[in-house]
């Protein structure tokens, strides 16, 4: 129910989409107004006017019993009282959720209410990503102190090569932090906050190496932000209002869900991609997406394409991308190329960037805006440092002032500066990387074909995408939920089903190998086996 | 024949194309001036001279001694083993080790008076990022936040650009200091009321930005039991409470809701930074401190869009936590702030120049509504403007920060050398004495 009066003032000039809740006292008087009008016809003016009014009353006292709580009052100590442990699921918050229908105990005033998007973020812990990601914190497997513990195969994160890095900063560790001379007060004072000339110097060097081939990034065009998330995030704030929508092929990214709705408003609407087409994308399905949208009366902003895609690990043709450039031209919207994993690649296909697309055209440009970062290539996710790459001025300029609300530390700039700058160290580390990954994934591959599972041929990315709906029952979501069940509870494996990523296919499993070590893999693979073989005993 | 279509351009956002990021107010233009001629005590010591950004440099010297006689601690001292870990760290919950020191360094600040829980701790890229969270958190679009005048410019981009929030001044005035009155609460709310505003909370600044002083203890019980009684919230920004001059004349909320037994606290927010007190705005270190589990935990998956870098923690961590350096620092630090107050004030007295009696900050409130030709903003801002381009000074007029009352400005004192502010003041006196010819 949104509010009434026009008379709000606008100083954002946005549209406001309150989905709040709770009713406004006007509700009621909407009610009175006809009633009055049924009963006057024959009660006269007192029945016209008793029972609306009676009735009102009532009204309102039934609101307010609904209306958000108080919670029984904490037990009070002199310490502040600690916060109740943190629940990830939506179990948890809806049982005080419903305490509060419960009337307020006299004396106490109620709780103050929170923002509608509380509800919203609350949900979303409830998915099958994140509770593997916490069963595996409650209980990370180690092969030393803790062999039968969880083991994560469900995020995306490269332990393969942080020996090269470890190596790296023993070596050159002080000279970077301390500038070897400077002080801290080079880094200690504010600084731009779309991040140090440097290190946009560095960065688009770094990314020229990586995913360049024969174009050459340019540090003007480069803004900086404290990670990927939140380059996604400041796009959509820039290019979407409230309620449009971004085209998005399907299988993707589970986190996307929370990362570009959330605070933004926008939606997203998966474009099906099939094992038929090995999850490619095809553009007669996105176009009949667009259309169906816009029969829908939802506003497409864009598209936002994931390359390498996650979680199937393609690589986008240089045909397809001129077909979407196309197809964005056609229906004058934006396009976002979410490169993360660029450098992650590990087979015979080479990485094609977006970047290399635009250099090509002459106009246009102003319509392609590329994420980066360095938490996949470079295995630094902690250190959380994402790029925007635009060539809109427009866009550039607004990306600026947003990264005040999530700039890149300045000592992690000047240690990252110094790292991507060491040009040999680079292009030794991506090598390396890529051999390392590539082994792994053979290794894993291998092991899951001795069961019998096959993946996409993909070559890209941190992970496999693997088909597993031989061995589910029924065909269909809820199968494929009580497998992923299985294997996280009885076989302890961390794996993210296909439907958190929206694949209309059920059956289907990302699994992340860059978590193991080589002697893990079999481990992985016996624990596999042990669920798979319950599942294809008859029963 | 085919009719030449000229393509539209392809669109942005509302919020893109908004006015309010506030770039274009006074306070941002000051700055230009600034970069475009900055003062240089050598190479360009008629350049202007940086009064309008509160940044806090009295007391580098100490950091720097205590980064680089504890280099081994503060950067991966067990190499191999603690850099993994660090690098890959993107948990929003934050390192352990850093929120018990930020917890610890928060109770330093306020002398031990007040407890904190590092479970309550919630890490952000700063405070403008933790301000901004917290209005997300705790208001839908169109809703507004009381914010007591005169505010810190940048709040009109930082609570409302994103969010969609409207702010609703709480005008307070000289008479009485500019302390909030429980009239001009009462005021704001009835006003944003008759709007059909809903009122979502109010948030103060304690110690003030830009009057430079702390809000009495007695103001903030009347400020709590006026959002108790309307049943919102209360979002206490205190990122300069280590740079009150004394230690004893800032009250926190938190001491104020802990003598009330944490009763109704859990509509109660700090925010916290080391920008201010500890003088690191580069390295991005914010909080939000709420009593609240739902605002805690919904927070805290929120900053995953502006977590604090993983290595900035770890360098953190130990220094924070390091009692005898934080003790030390802060008193330090009170002393050569106040020292520098007492300096700019007689310094503005002597040209005949009367200031807010303030007691904290990095910054004080100048008076300079005797000479404004008429009391309007207009006459503010032209003075603004003289100042600017003939004294070559970049201080920010009140009326960027929404001030009810024209001629007040906010000047800053710490983000320079002593020798730099005696230039800027013999500059100023020279200014008013031959506006008074």
């Amino acid at each position: 129910m949104t509010q009434t009066g026009p008379r709000r003032l606008h100083n954002s000039g946005m549209e406001d989409e309150s989905r709040d809740q709770s009713p406004s006292s006007s509700t009621g008087m909407r009610l009175i107004v006809p009633l009055q009008g049924i009963v006057q016809g024959r009660g006269g003016l007192i029945l016209g006017s008793v029972i609306p009014c009676a009735m009102f009353y009532f009204l309102q006292f039934y609101l307010k019993r609904r209306r958000s709580p108080p919670n029984p009052p904490e037990h009070h100590t002199s310490s502040p009282p600690s916060p109740a442990p943190s629940s990830s699921n939506l179990t948890e918050l809806s049982r005080s959720a419903s305490r509060s229908n419960l009337l307020m105990s006299r004396g106490s005033i109620g709780r103050p209410h929170v923002s509608s998007r509380v509800h919203c973020i609350a949900k979303s812990n409830d998915s099958p990503y994140y509770i593997g990601l916490d069963k595996v914190s409650a209980d990370p497997y180690d092969s030393f102190s803790n062999p039968n513990g969880v083991i994560q195969l469900g995020l995306a994160e490269n332990r393969l090569t942080l020996d090269l890095i470890e190596n790296w900063i023993a070596e050159k560790l002080n000279d970077s932090i301390l500038g070897g001379g400077l002080s801290v007060s080079g880094i200690a004072t504010y600084q731009p906050f779309d991040g140090m000339p440097e290190l946009k110097v560095a960065m688009a060097g770094f990314m020229s190496q990586v995913m360049g081939r024969t174009v050459t990034f340019d540090p003007s065009q480069i803004v900086l932000t404290s990670g990927a998330t939140s380059a996604i995030e400041i796009l959509c704030f820039a290019l979407a209002d409230q309620g449009n929508a971004f085209l998005i092929p399907a299988p993707y990214y589970p986190g996307f869900d929370r990362d570009m709705k959330w605070r933004t408003g926008v939606e997203l609407i998966p474009v099906h991609c099939r094992s038929s087409d090995n999850f490619t994308l095809s553009i007669p399905v996105l176009d009949q997406a667009f259309n169906q949208a816009r029969k829908r009366g939802q506003k497409v902003k864009g598209i936002l394409l994931s390359n390498p895609s996650n979680p199937v690990g393609n690589l986008m043709t240089r045909e397809t991308l001129f077909s979407l450039l196309d197809f964005a031209r056609e229906k004058n919207i934006h396009i976002i190329s979410d490169e993360l994993f660029a450098a992650s690649t590990f087979g015979d296909e080479e990485f094609v960037s977006m970047a290399e697309i635009i250099d090509s055209e002459d106009t246009d440009k102003d319509r392609v805006h590329i994420v980066y970062g360095l938490s996949k290539d470079l295995a630094l996710p902690g250190f959380r440092v994402g790029v925007i790459y635009s060539y809109n001025e427009n866009v550039l300029t607004v990306s600026r002032k947003m990264t005040r609300f999530s700039p890149v530390s300045a000592p992690t700039q000047r240690i990252v500066t110094s790292m991507l700058s060491d040009t040999t160290f680079i292009k030794d580390f991506t090598e390396r990387n890529r051999e390392r990954l590539r082994a792994m994934y053979d290794l894993f591959v291998e092991g899951l074909e001795e069961l019998g599972i096959g993946c996409t041929k993909s070559s890209g990315g941190l992970y496999c995408w693997c088909d597993m709906s031989g061995l589910i029952r029924p065909y269909n979501e809820k199968g494929e939920l009580d497998l992923w069940d299985k294997l996280l509870n009885v076989a302890k494996i961390n794996i993210t089903p296909g439907s958190s990523c929206h694949c209309i296919e059920p059956g289907w499993f990302r699994c992340c190998f860059t978590t193991l070590d080589e002697k893990d893999i079999p481990v992985v693979i016996e624990r596999i086996r042990s669920v798979v073989e319950t599942c294809k005993s008859p029963s | 024949m085919a009719i030449e279509i000229v393509q539209p351009s392809v669109e942005l956002s509302k919020i893109a194309l908004s006015e309010t990021h506030g770039e274009d107010s006074p306070y941002f233009a000051g700055w230009k001036a600034y970069d475009e001629n900055p003062y240089h005590e050598l190479h360009n010591p008629s350049g202007v001279i940086q009064m309008g950004l509160a940044e806090n440099q009295v007391s580098f010297d100490l950091l720097e001694e205590y980064l680089e006689s504890n280099l081994e601690s503060s950067n991966w001292g067990q190499k191999v083993s603690g850099f993994r870990e660090n690098a890959l760290f993107q948990d929003y919950h934050g390192l352990v080790s850093f929120r018990k020191a930020m917890a610890s360094f928060m109770e330093e600040v306020r002398g031990g008076k007040a407890k904190f829980n590092p479970e309550r701790i919630v890490l952000t890229a700063g405070a403008t990022a933790a301000n901004e969270l917290l209005t997300f958190i705790l208001a839908n679009p169109g809703d507004a936040l009381l914010v007591p005048t005169p505010y810190y410019p940048g709040f009109d981009r930082d609570l409302r650009w994103r969010t969609g929030v409207q702010i609703v001044p709480i005008h307070c005035e000289s008479s009485n200091n500019f302390q909030i009155t429980p009239e001009a609460l009462e005021a704001a709310y009835d006003h944003a009321r008759s709007m059909n505003i809903k009122v979502k909370g109010v948030l103060i600044t304690n110690p003030s930005n830009p009057l430079g002083a702390t809000i009495q203890r007695k103001v903030l019980e009347e400020i709590l039991d006026f959002v108790t009684r309307k049943n919102i919230h209360l979002v206490s920004d205190e990122i300069y409470s280590g740079s009150a001059f004394y230690a004893d004349e800032f009250v926190s909320i938190a001491e104020v809701l802990e003598s009330r037994n944490y009763k109704d606290s859990e509509r109660c927010h700090i925010v916290y930074s080391l920008s201010k007190d500890l003088g690191l705005p580069g390295f991005r270190v914010g909080t939000v401190y709420s009593y609240n589990d739902q605002v805690v935990t919904t927070a805290r998956r929120m900053s995953s869009f502006t977590l604090i870098s993983s290595q900035t923690q770890f360098l953190l961590a130990s220094m924070l936590s390091d009692k005898e350096f934080t003790r030390k620092y802060i008193k330090i630090n009170r002393e050569r702030l106040k020292k520098r107050y007492e300096m700019i004030i007689n310094g503005l007295k002597k040209a005949g120049i009367e200031c807010l009696k303030g007691n904290a900050g990095l910054f004080c409130w100048m008076n300079l509504s005797p000479y404004l030709e008429e009391p309007t903003i207009e006459s503010e801002l032209a003075i603004w403007k003289t100042i600017m381009h003939e004294v070559r000074l970049n201080i920010s007029p009140g009326s960027s920060c929404h001030c009810s009352e024209p001629g007040w400005f906010r000047v800053c004192f710490a983000n320079m050398s002593e020798e730099t502010l005696e230039v800027a003041l013999s500059r100023i006196h020279e200014f008013i004495t031959t506006r008074k010819q």
